[in-house]
């Protein structure tokens, strides 16, 4: 494993003592730590540059336009897109599904037609499509998990049944938030491109954590937030074919996104802009910039493989736990830096508040992901999830904090 | 640990583990269900009526040691009480896990004044009690 220890001190908020001992914060599925570069390019901008971006013609508007828009240039490299005009910024995720949902799914899905999703979607890339397939008079199905753990991933040949003609999209996840299933998804993009199914991948999970290319992967959308990737919170990406973005209505109206406005009616911009109403999140695009700066300066292909290093160390010592029921990938097999586990006789909040008393931040619940959890029948799982600043002490540390719960509950 | 061993002290961990009045009751006329849409905790509390107070009462559901210990305890505290002696029972221990305030009387609802060093648990060990007082407050029916 290539030491990353050095980059840990770039992220301060790491510094710090809960309940008497070091932060371990295993909590990164949920959002990840900032480095300084981005809470020093967002102090930067604030301090600085502050102004409205577009149809200024000051000197701090013009410099506001030209970060937004390198911004923007940015992550269409950082995803591999052909052109900028293929980058929208959103809120995040939630907001990118949505916008997709809303737009594309208004205007082309009629009544029979399908949306193909996956058992092991996050919540939202499953309720908006829940919310447009109802209003359309469309069909929402499911490509099934294999395994009483899930731990065979996607069921192939269930798929390959409902990739049928009548399918319009098909959205999955890259990495699952609380399996840790790595999906095929050039292969999956493929098999849908067969039957004339569009694909959208969400990528919050993946895209911070290894190299993403969606020419090579051959999908039409790819979404991703910026603060699950040491970017701020409240800026995300959607990510479209230009042909496609440009062929899509408008989702919501007001200043930026129009051609000409006249009472009668109104004309729209091309993408990006018209998916862009209102001022936009500037500064936290400006930061997102900084994020993928450095986390390029890094490596994705480095920090891929310390998450591959770490999450192998976590799942061997956690398996050795009595009573534990580990989801996703067994031991040797492909896992994203995720472990999502529960005991027979301890339940997932009292775990994570124990753990809290040591330091060691998880998350506990259904993790977004309650019609799974039910399908699995575990009403909550505790989940350790790690990034670049995590080390095997910290691995040590949650399996110590484990032990220690499980002796004072009686389960060891 | 000082403060969760506090939180967790014998009295939680043995009503977790062995829970009283768990499961329903025989000829029970009245039933209600809380869940915790955050994590997912549930609890359905099953009455039989006596006149209108609780003869007998059980409880189903699954959640973390609080949600079920307090459900527990509950059970044995409210038995032959009327709804409105009920209330008052649950603002006395809303106030023991708020404010950490152990009553000056002995009550295993003691145990859990730690809770209240936990704001994020506070709704785990109140579940039950509103169970409770929603199927007081329902008509009678018949329980299949």
């Amino acid at each position: 494993m290539t030491d990353l220890s050095r980059f840990r001190a770039d992220f301060p908020v790491l510094d710090q003592q809960v309940g008497g001992h070091p932060l371990v914060y295993l909590d990164n599925g949920a959002t990840t730590q900032k480095p300084r570069a981005v809470i020093d390019a967002l102090s930067r901008y604030y301090t600085e540059d502050n102004s409205n971006v577009h149809r200024g013609l000051h000197a701090l508007s013009m410099r506001s336009t030209d970060q937004y828009e390198a911004a923007r240039r940015r992550a269409a490299q950082f995803v591999n897109a052909a052109d900028s005009a293929e980058i929208v910024f959103t809120r995040g995720t939630t907001e990118s599904v949505n916008l997709v949902a809303q737009s594309w799914g208004a205007a082309n899905l009629k009544l029979g037609d399908v949306v193909l999703i996956t058992e092991m979607e996050h919540h939202s890339n499953l309720v908006p499509w829940q919310l447009i397939t109802e209003r359309t008079g469309a069909i929402l199905r499911y490509v099934p998990v294999v395994g009483g753990d899930a731990e065979g991933g996607l069921d192939r040949e269930a798929l390959d049944r409902l990739l049928t003609p009548e399918v319009k999209l098909f959205a999955f996840t890259h990495l699952s938030n609380t399996l840790g299933v790595i999906n095929p998804v050039t292969e999956l993009c493929a098999k849908a491109r067969a039957v004339g199914a569009l694909t959208l991948i969400d990528a919050a999970q993946s895209v911070g954590h290894e190299p993403v290319d969606v020419q090579a992967i051959g999908c039409d959308f790819l979404v991703f937030s910026g603060h699950k990737m040491a970017g701020p919170t409240g800026i995300g990406v959607l990510y479209g074919r230009k042909a496609l973005l440009d062929t899509m209505p408008p989702w919501q109206g007001g200043g930026g996104m129009i051609g000409k406005v006249e009472f009668g009616g109104s004309t729209w911009k091309p993408s990006p802009e018209r998916f862009e109403a209102g001022t936009p999140n500037v500064a936290d695009a400006i930061a997102l910039h900084a994020a993928m700066d450095y986390l390029d300066g890094i490596g994705r292909d480095v920090i891929a493989a310390h998450d591959h290093a770490l999450v192998t160390q976590a799942h061997a010592a956690l398996a050795e736990l009595p009573g534990i029921r580990i989801l996703g990938p067994r031991v040797g097999e492909p896992r994203g830096g995720l472990v999502s586990f529960a005991f027979a006789d301890v339940h997932a909040h009292d775990v994570v508040t124990f753990a809290d008393q040591d330091g060691v931040a998880l998350r506990g619940g259904h993790h977004c992901n309650q019609p799974l959890m039910q399908k699995l029948g575990l009403p909550s799982t505790t989940r350790a999830s790690f990034y670049l600043y995590n080390t095997p002490a910290d691995i040590d540390a949650l399996v110590a904090s484990m032990r220690k719960i499980l002796k004072f509950f009686g389960a060891a | 640990m000082s403060e969760l061993s506090d939180l967790y002290q014998t009295v939680i961990l043995d009503h977790n583990k062995h829970p009283r009045n768990r499961g329903r009751v025989p000829q029970a006329n009245r039933v209600a269900s809380g869940d915790n849409p955050t994590c997912g905790d549930n609890c359905t509390v099953y009455l039989r009526m006596d006149g209108d107070r609780i003869g007998a009462i059980g409880f189903e559901g699954a959640g973390c040691a609080i949600s079920q210990a307090s459900a527990s305890v509950m059970t044995t505290q409210v038995v032959g009480k009327t709804l409105d002696e009920v209330r008052r029972e649950f603002e006395a221990f809303k106030e023991i896990v708020t404010t950490g305030q152990e009553p000056e009387e002995f009550s295993e609802a003691a145990a859990f004044a730690g809770v209240h060093a936990f704001p994020a648990r506070i709704k785990c060990a109140t579940l039950s009690w509103h169970a409770a007082i929603d199927a007081l407050q329902k008509p009678d029916e018949v329980i299949g």
